[in-house]
């Protein structure tokens, strides 16, 4: 067994999900957009349509892998005057009302701004369960690994396919919830074709050891997803859930989530 | 054993620098770090880019003593080193062939870049037409607004220009832009960065391609006052320039060292762009360095004139040189570098770029304060061509519409 199930609400709901359906379903929302309620009502909703584990992205004004849905949704709700602190809110307001974990994606500044230490202190007293860190690799990230084993926090690192063997083995050695499995080269968005990348370095990561795989990147329909979890453990899809977000509302984004988690053999 | 400043090889400068970046470019960081390291060693590397400085650059570039200038800086000896000379009008293509050189050594070839105020993205360009790359140039739609002169040399050069809508819209959205192009891409492509920010291995290896300045300078200066001068001075948004001209001259103890920035409308205003003098340690565009953000780590609009210099961040090495107290850093507003600006073109024939008129400005004030006896070598990092239009607009020699007022 790998550190990254161990001691893991996430490894556990994504195993769990395994065990009795095809896999698991992860879903990303931006906090505050289109307001701090919506954004809470919306996480509430994935919960109650099938999503096993919520990804809620802190919005950051230089967000480096992120594609323009993701973009406008953040830069929205940086102009609305979100705060980190609410990101603290939002989780603890999402989890006293549906039982999913819930993680936090973050690029590392705001972090740092705020204190390592603080910021999962907080984390923890808001019931969040850890943090997925795309600009923040294994070998930067010294103090955040300190800081997630004294606080015991789940820490989603990042494995792509360009990584190498060494660098996959090292991000499965320090993942704890899962491995973030970057499926092709490029930033957040839909894509109508996902590339045979995903699959080969599940298979790399399967060789070294690695368990509890999640798929992102590209991901927007229940076939795709369907095809992920008949080799991977996960499926995370973003940018399709706050463009459903963006255009219909709570509602529309409930009911993408349920189509979505036929695909996860709901 | 005595240690030298000049030997700082990253990836940390101090507690500045590192490389925080997602891990699908990590790959291409290693690969890069790997190949340069090798050129490095490899003196057949060294005498192509000292040719391609020879014969296509026009290296070394000159030194002129601007003495009517100096009338107005407390009569100090005030010697320019003439980047804006180079071709393509700035020290920006010192570093752009190194890289160049190097991408092609590992197979790339497409080369993308940001730019600002468009000097580093007619350099690319240039060395992307001179080495039958693709080139494609992420620009802030701000700043292709207000240097679209720029625009269309690097169009006419053969490259793609992509007007930058995202964030602010200026060279750290462009920066932005370029790291996902760069993601999506990297097989094919070099990000060919254009100042010493970044993650590793870019601040040092920038560094290595721009202090080709400041070793010739320093020669010149002694062979030209039969010392060395008291201080250098140079503009710094991202730092290249300044850094360039710095080196060289780092173990020099009695060389005082000052970097001037952008204070836009003033640093008691929110609307600048001095880096060091006003922002907090923290993580942009993969380094630790300091840079201009809020209580939560959002980065700030950063406010110049001079779009080369408008930029919340600062390359980590010269927040080391800050924090060690080698360096001096300065703000310049807005106004006082055109001030500076049209003193030079009036008492010296030279048009400078309103980026180095910072520096000028700066040095006004230093020379006031060194005195008479004092030499100082400014970097004059670029010309001022492309920003005939700003500046004619500034002094009402041309109207709104950019015609001129007769």
């Amino acid at each position: 067994m790998t550190s990254t199930v161990q001691n893991s609400p996430v490894a556990g709901a994504i195993a769990a999900a395994n065990t009795q359906r095809a896999g698991a379903l992860v879903g990303y929302l931006p906090v505050g957009f289109p307001t701090l309620d919506e954004s809470i009502d919306a996480a509430v909703a994935l919960v109650e349509n099938g999503v096993d584990v919520i990804e809620l992205g802190l919005p950051y004004s230089d967000p480096v892998m992120d594609g323009p849905v993701i973009q406008a949704a953040t830069v929205q709700a940086l102009k609305n005057g979100v705060r980190l602190h609410d990101a603290f809110t939002a989780v603890e307001r999402i989890r006293s009302r549906v039982d999913a974990p819930v993680l936090l994606m973050t690029y590392w500044n705001p972090v740092l701004q705020y204190g390592i230490d603080r910021f999962a202190d907080d984390l923890v007293s808001a019931g969040g369960a850890g943090l997925i860190t795309p600009d923040l690799t294994v070998d930067s990230g010294a103090d955040w690994l300190a800081t997630s084993d004294r606080t015991g926090l789940d820490r989603v690192f990042l494995a792509a396919p360009t990584s190498t063997d060494e660098r996959l083995k090292l991000a499965i050695d320090s993942s704890r919830g899962f491995v973030y499995t970057v499926s092709t080269m490029g930033i957040t968005g839909a894509r109508a074709d996902l590339d045979a990348a995903a699959r080969t370095l599940v298979g790399r990561l399967r060789a070294q050891g690695g368990e509890s795989l999640c798929v992102g990147i590209g991901i927007s329909t229940a076939d795709q997803i369907a095809e992920i979890l008949s080799y991977a453990d996960g499926a995370i899809v973003g940018s399709a859930l706050v463009k459903a977000l963006a255009d219909g509302g709570v509602d529309a984004v409930g009911r993408l989530a349920a189509e979505l988690s036929v695909g996860a053999g709901r | 054993m005595t240690t030298s400043l000049r030997d700082e090889a990253g990836p940390f400068f101090g507690e500045f620098g590192g490389r925080f970046m997602p891990e699908s470019l990590i790959a291409a960081l290693d690969e890069l770090d790997e190949a340069y390291q090798l050129a490095k060693l490899d003196p057949e590397f060294h005498r192509e880019l000292a040719e391609l400085g020879r014969s296509y650059t026009g290296r070394p570039s000159i030194l002129t003593e601007v003495p009517r200038f100096a009338t107005h800086a407390g009569g100090a000896r005030i010697i320019l080193k003439r980047e804006d000379l180079n071709h393509t009008g700035s020290h920006k293509i010192n570093n752009v062939l190194g890289q160049a050189l190097l991408a092609k050594r590992i197979g790339k070839h497409r080369l993308i870049a940001e730019t600002g105020a468009g000097q580093h993205g007619v350099a690319t360009a240039t060395a992307a037409a001179l080495f039958g790359m693709e080139c494609v140039v992420y620009m802030g739609e701000v700043d292709t607004e207000r240097q679209a002169l720029n625009v269309a040399r690097m169009r006419l050069l053969g490259a793609e220009v992509i007007p930058v809508t995202s964030g602010t819209r200026t060279l750290k959205d462009a920066l932005n832009e370029a790291f996902r192009d760069w993601v999506a891409n990297v097989e094919s492509t070099h990000y060919l960065l254009g100042t010493v920010a970044g993650p590793h291995p870019f601040p040092v290896m920038v560094r290595d391609f721009v202090k080709v300045i400041g070793e010739e300078a320093r020669q010149q200066v002694i062979d030209l006052t039969g010392s060395l001068p008291d201080a250098v001075t140079a503009c710094v948004g991202g730092g290249s320039n300044a850094i360039g001209i710095f080196h060289a001259f780092l173990d020099d103890t009695s060389v005082g060292l000052y970097g001037y920035e952008a204070a836009g409308h003033g640093v008691d205003t929110l609307e600048h762009a001095a880096t060091i003098t006003m922002g907090r340690p923290g993580v942009l565009h993969g380094s630790r360095s300091l840079m201009l953000q809020d209580e939560d780590g959002q980065t700030l609009d950063s406010h110049s004139i001079s779009a080369g210099l408008d930029y919340p961040g600062v390359g980590p090495e010269h927040a080391w040189l800050s924090s060690i107290g080698r360096a001096s850093y300065r703000p310049v507003t807005d106004a006082a570098a055109m001030a500076a600006f049209r003193l030079l073109c009036t008492t010296e024939g030279i048009i400078p770029a309103i980026e180095s008129a910072h520096a000028l400005a700066g040095t006004i004030e230093l020379g006031k304060e060194l005195g008479p006896d004092a030499t100082i070598l400014v970097s004059l990092s670029g010309r001022g061509d492309k920003d005939v239009e700003t500046a004619g607009r500034y002094f009402d020699v041309l109207d709104e519409q950019g015609n001129a007022v007769l």
